[in-house]
């Protein structure tokens, strides 16, 4: 067995655990970040609306309440200072009967309550002059300019890749099974290593009830709550330009439509209790579901030329609230549990909250060194002409395109690859580059981002996998084959 | 800015034989642009045989058979360049083109011929429920990693759709010790040739199951099952019908898609049935100077009929940057596609044309047998034949002389038809 220590130890690299590293790497402190799959955002983080909330929905006085307006307040300044696609392009919930305005009301004095800024209530028409497609049957909606979309796997890589140069370890395909409470703090053991840490957070998704309750008498349940989503061709990207929500009913947020900041249209999701944590397939009754849904709100999507569906889970906490702060049970031990919807808005927030809180605990001082930004992967698409020639003058592999459907060069998959953190797996580099992420889904590319990752990190083709380990894409050599 | 009478799009069976037909008709400046490292296109990860019967009079391998086209292009000199890829079109030709060597570098056309083929249409066109492990494929990405890079895709596999490329890898995997289990088609009948069939299930003792599907997809990290059911006749899924099969891959072979994003950036007006451009009769496009042959056009069955496609619109190409002209040629007759035909290419034909008849390509949508195809000029049918049998896997053709036309100076629209008697 493998012996770490570590003053503060994270266990979860999704988009919460990632955004608490960030922060907590300011201060002069070992920390490292634990994570079950091969890289970062590979569970809930990786599949979700992709939406920056503007705030209006949780209850007032809830911890998703004052993290969810927090967190938006922060992403602007955070997406310019470590690089990831972010727009604040407004988003509209929509009311269908004058019977449902008092719920429309309500929803805007909650967003009040909330501090959410420059919320206003439109009549249909004036919805209609915004978008043109949303349906005659739409009679009011509230509107809030300061809802946005994001890159959640943009926003994720940057956060990790930032807490990795400023010192964070990140610990890939290691579970935690067991936690002892020791005199100095915590031993986390995983299969091959045990890690021994003073402070331990507990971001783990949709097992953060798994990991609080193997310290704390005071149980927590976590439900996973599936979701099904439809992601359109960026041909239908521009069929609107704000996030369309429904008005919110008993199981969640309903349906929405919106598009994504790389100019693909997503619609989705559903929302199913489910009882295994992993079940993440879709079901035919509830991609129809979305189809249906998606259509009282929004005219003419065109469902042909849906290129993916796909499915996640929402680590729905039985209070209904997120559970953030120190175990009161567990001395030393921090919660960031049941982080669902508006876990993806509130990360940045909540990073910033929990690391003060042990920075305190610890009584550690900041960093002078701390690295404030990072450069994301260059896109050579938004560079002029002269520019373009000029990169691939300077390196010739952004010359070469490689997913002919989304225009990713070598250049780029290559960087995705050997940076900080880089990708080991194909959905790695799709994260990183969408290399595969467009309308040939990978046909064409994938058999060369396979070549790729395979030179770049001296692996043979037949060990290059997906995604975790046991997702091999080769089953083996051609017999004959060289 | 560097300039070219005709810049080829594509080095695949139609850039190829575009060029030697420009080339032969007397058009000197040509340059092919191929995104890959050899010419020859999709043909090289083809290794079985069957090409070139109709070409060539003998049977050939892909690989084969593109290298009688990239011969020609090699003995004329016709100048192409490779890891090239064209990134958009401008409407009055102007190409914006990325390589290693040259950066990023814009080429003025005379005449752009567009020969980008197709790709296959993925699992998520498909709406396949169920997990999303490693092991799905398309039936040509297999194909690529086994016969290009030799590598065993699989050893267990399930095959959705009866395409011809999924056909070919069922022999293709079993050759190389995988066990094939079964084809699962969708449709009541298959969408690939007879004689796929015949050779690559029957011959191996493979099952193919007409009105049927996969419904889910089995495992987290590798595929480790489906399972298929029955359709009914709107091909919705039969409930009782399950049956799962255990294996590690899933090969798709569910259509190609004409690859026309290029096509889009110039502005090329699209044909909604077979996803390529609309084209009259020299294969011209809606934009004046742009031409398309090949897979891009329409999906062909057979590469013979591709390299035959793409010699007229190298010629027309030629013709086109020697004439100077810039108004497209106007394209006065519509052909239209009804009752069992599902298109046809060329859309247009034009009476002004030089060519002395036109050859008429289309699928009907349905199996027929004993059926007759017709052609009417407004109420006259002049063109009447009984065919034994029609597939949409296999593509049709009609000639129509221009002579006939004379008698008929109003005529605006030919109309091409099944019909039961």
């Amino acid at each position: 067995m493998k012996e770490l220590n570590y003053d503060a130890a994270i266990i979860g690299g999704g988009v919460t655990g990632c955004a608490i590293a960030r922060e907590l790497s300011r201060y002069q402190l070992n920390i490292c970040v634990i994570e079950r799959e091969e890289d970062v955002c590979s569970g809930t983080s990786k599949s979700n609306s992709a939406i920056v909330h503007a705030g209006y929905d949780a209850e007032p006085g809830s911890l998703k309440a004052r993290f969810n307006t927090e967190g938006n307040r922060m992403m602007g300044d955070l997406s310019e200072a470590l690089d990831f696609s972010f727009d604040r392009n407004g988003s509209l919930v929509l009311c269908f009967s004058e019977d449902d305005r008092p719920s429309l009301n309500a929803l805007y004095e909650k967003g009040l309550k909330n501090g959410v800024p420059e919320l206003s209530i439109l009549t249909g028409d004036e919805v209609r002059a915004m978008e043109p497609s949303v349906s005659e049957t739409v009679v009011a909606a509230l509107y809030a300019p300061t809802g946005g979309i994001v890159c959640p796997f943009g926003l994720t890589i940057a956060l990790a890749e930032n807490a990795c140069d400023n010192g964070t370890d990140f610990l890939f395909e290691t579970e935690i099974e067991t936690i002892n409470k020791t005199d100095s703090g915590y031993d986390l053991i995983s299969s091959d290593k045990i890690i021994h840490a003073t402070y331990v957070v507990n971001a783990a998704g949709v097992y953060s009830d798994q990991i609080h309750n193997m310290v704390s008498e005071s149980k927590l349940h976590i439900i996973p709550r599936k979701g099904d989503y439809c992601l359109l061709d960026k041909e239908a990207g521009n069929l609107v330009s704000h996030t369309i929500f429904q008005l919110p009913g008993k199981m969640g947020k309903g349906v929405l439509v919106t598009p994504t900041v790389h100019g693909n249209l997503l619609t989705g999701p559903t929302a199913i209790n489910v009882t295994d944590k992993e079940e993440t397939s879709t079901t035919a009754q509830e991609l129809a579901d979305i189809m249906e849904k998606a259509a009282w709100g929004v005219n003419n999507i065109p469902f042909r030329q849906v290129i993916t569906s796909f499915s996640g889970l929402r680590a729905h906490e039985e209070g209904d609230d997120f559970v953030v702060g120190e175990v009161k049970d567990a001395d030393g031990f921090f919660d960031a549990a049941g982080m669902e919807s508006p876990g993806l808005s509130s990360a940045p927030a909540v990073g910033v909250y929990l690391a003060e809180q042990i920075a305190l605990k610890a009584n550690a001082k900041k960093k002078e060194n701390f690295i404030e930004t990072r450069k994301g992967i260059i896109n050579p698409q938004k560079l002029s002409l002269e520019e373009r020639g000029e990169l691939i003058k300077k390196d010739p592999r952004y010359g070469t395109i490689i997913c002919r459907c989304e225009g990713i060069s070598e250049g780029e998959i290559a960087d995705a690859v050997t940076r900080t953190l880089g990708a080991v797996s194909v959905d790695g580099v799709k994260r990183r580059v969408r290399a595969g992420m467009g309308r040939c889904q990978s046909g064409f590319c994938i058999p060369k981002t396979m070549e790729i990752l395979a030179r770049e990190t001296g692996r043979n083709m037949e060990d290059i996998c997906k995604n975790r380990s046991g997702s091999n894409l080769l089953t083996g050599k051609r017999q004959g084959g060289e | 800015m560097t300039e070219h009478d005709i810049v080829i799009i594509g080095g695949g069976p139609a850039g190829l034989a575009a060029a030697a037909a420009a080339k032969k008709a007397g058009t000197e400046d040509i340059l092919i642009l191929e995104r890959e490292g050899h010419l020859g296109g999709i043909l090289n990860q083809c290794i079985h045989n069957g090409f070139g019967l109709h070409t060539f009079k003998e049977e050939l391998t892909g690989p084969e058979y593109a290298s009688r086209y990239i011969d020609m292009i090699e003995k004329e000199q016709i100048p192409y360049k490779l890891n090239t890829m064209v990134l958009s079109i401008s409407s009055d030709r102007v190409l914006t083109v990325i390589n290693r060597e040259e950066g990023l570098i814009q080429i003025k056309a005379g005449a752009v011929i567009l020969a980008m083929g197709c790709r296959e249409r993925p699992r998520g066109a498909l709406n396949i429920p169920g997990y999303r492990p490693a092991g799905i494929y398309s039936a040509g990405t297999a194909q690529r990693l086994m016969n290009l890079d030799g590598y065993e895709v699989g050893k267990e596999v399930v095959i959705l759709g009866s395409g011809d490329i999924g056909l070919i890898m069922a022999r293709r995997m079993t050759l190389e010790g995988a066990k094939v289990k079964v084809v699962a088609e969708l449709m009541p009948y298959s969408g690939g040739l007879k004689r796929n069939i015949v050779q690559c299930l029957d011959d191996y003792g493979i099952p193919l199951k007409l009105s049927h599907t996969v419904v889910e997809i089995h495992g987290k990290e590798r595929v480790t099952g489906v399972t298929l059911a029955a359709v009914d006749e709107k091909r919705r899924p039969v409930p009782g019908t399950e049956e799962y099969y255990s294996c590690d891959t899933l090969l798709l072979s569910v259509g190609l898609i004409p690859e026309n994003e290029l096509s889009k950036s110039a502005g090329v007006d699209l044909d909604q049935i077979t996803g390529g451009p609309v084209v009259n009769d020299c294969l011209e496009t809606s934009i004046s100077g742009v031409f398309a042959c090949g897979n891009v056009l329409h999906v062909h069955d057979l590469v013979d009929y591709v390299s035959e496609e793409a010699a007229l619109a190298g010629r027309s190409a030629a013709a086109y940057a020697g004439s100077q002209k810039e108004e497209p040629s106007s394209s006065n007759i519509r052909l239209r596609a009804v009752n069992g035909v599902r298109y046809t290419v060329p859309q247009f034909v034009n009476r002004e044309s030089e060519a002395e008849q036109w050859k008429i390509r289309f699928r009907v949508s349905d199996v027929y047998r004993d059926r007759y195809i017709s052609i009417y000029y407004g109420d006259e049918r002049v063109y009447h034949k009984k065919k034994k049998v029609l597939a949409p896997g296999e593509m049709e053709q009609v000639a129509i002389k221009k002579e006939s036309l004379e008698k008929y100076p109003d005529l605006a629209e030919i109309v091409i038809c099944t019909e039961e008697d």
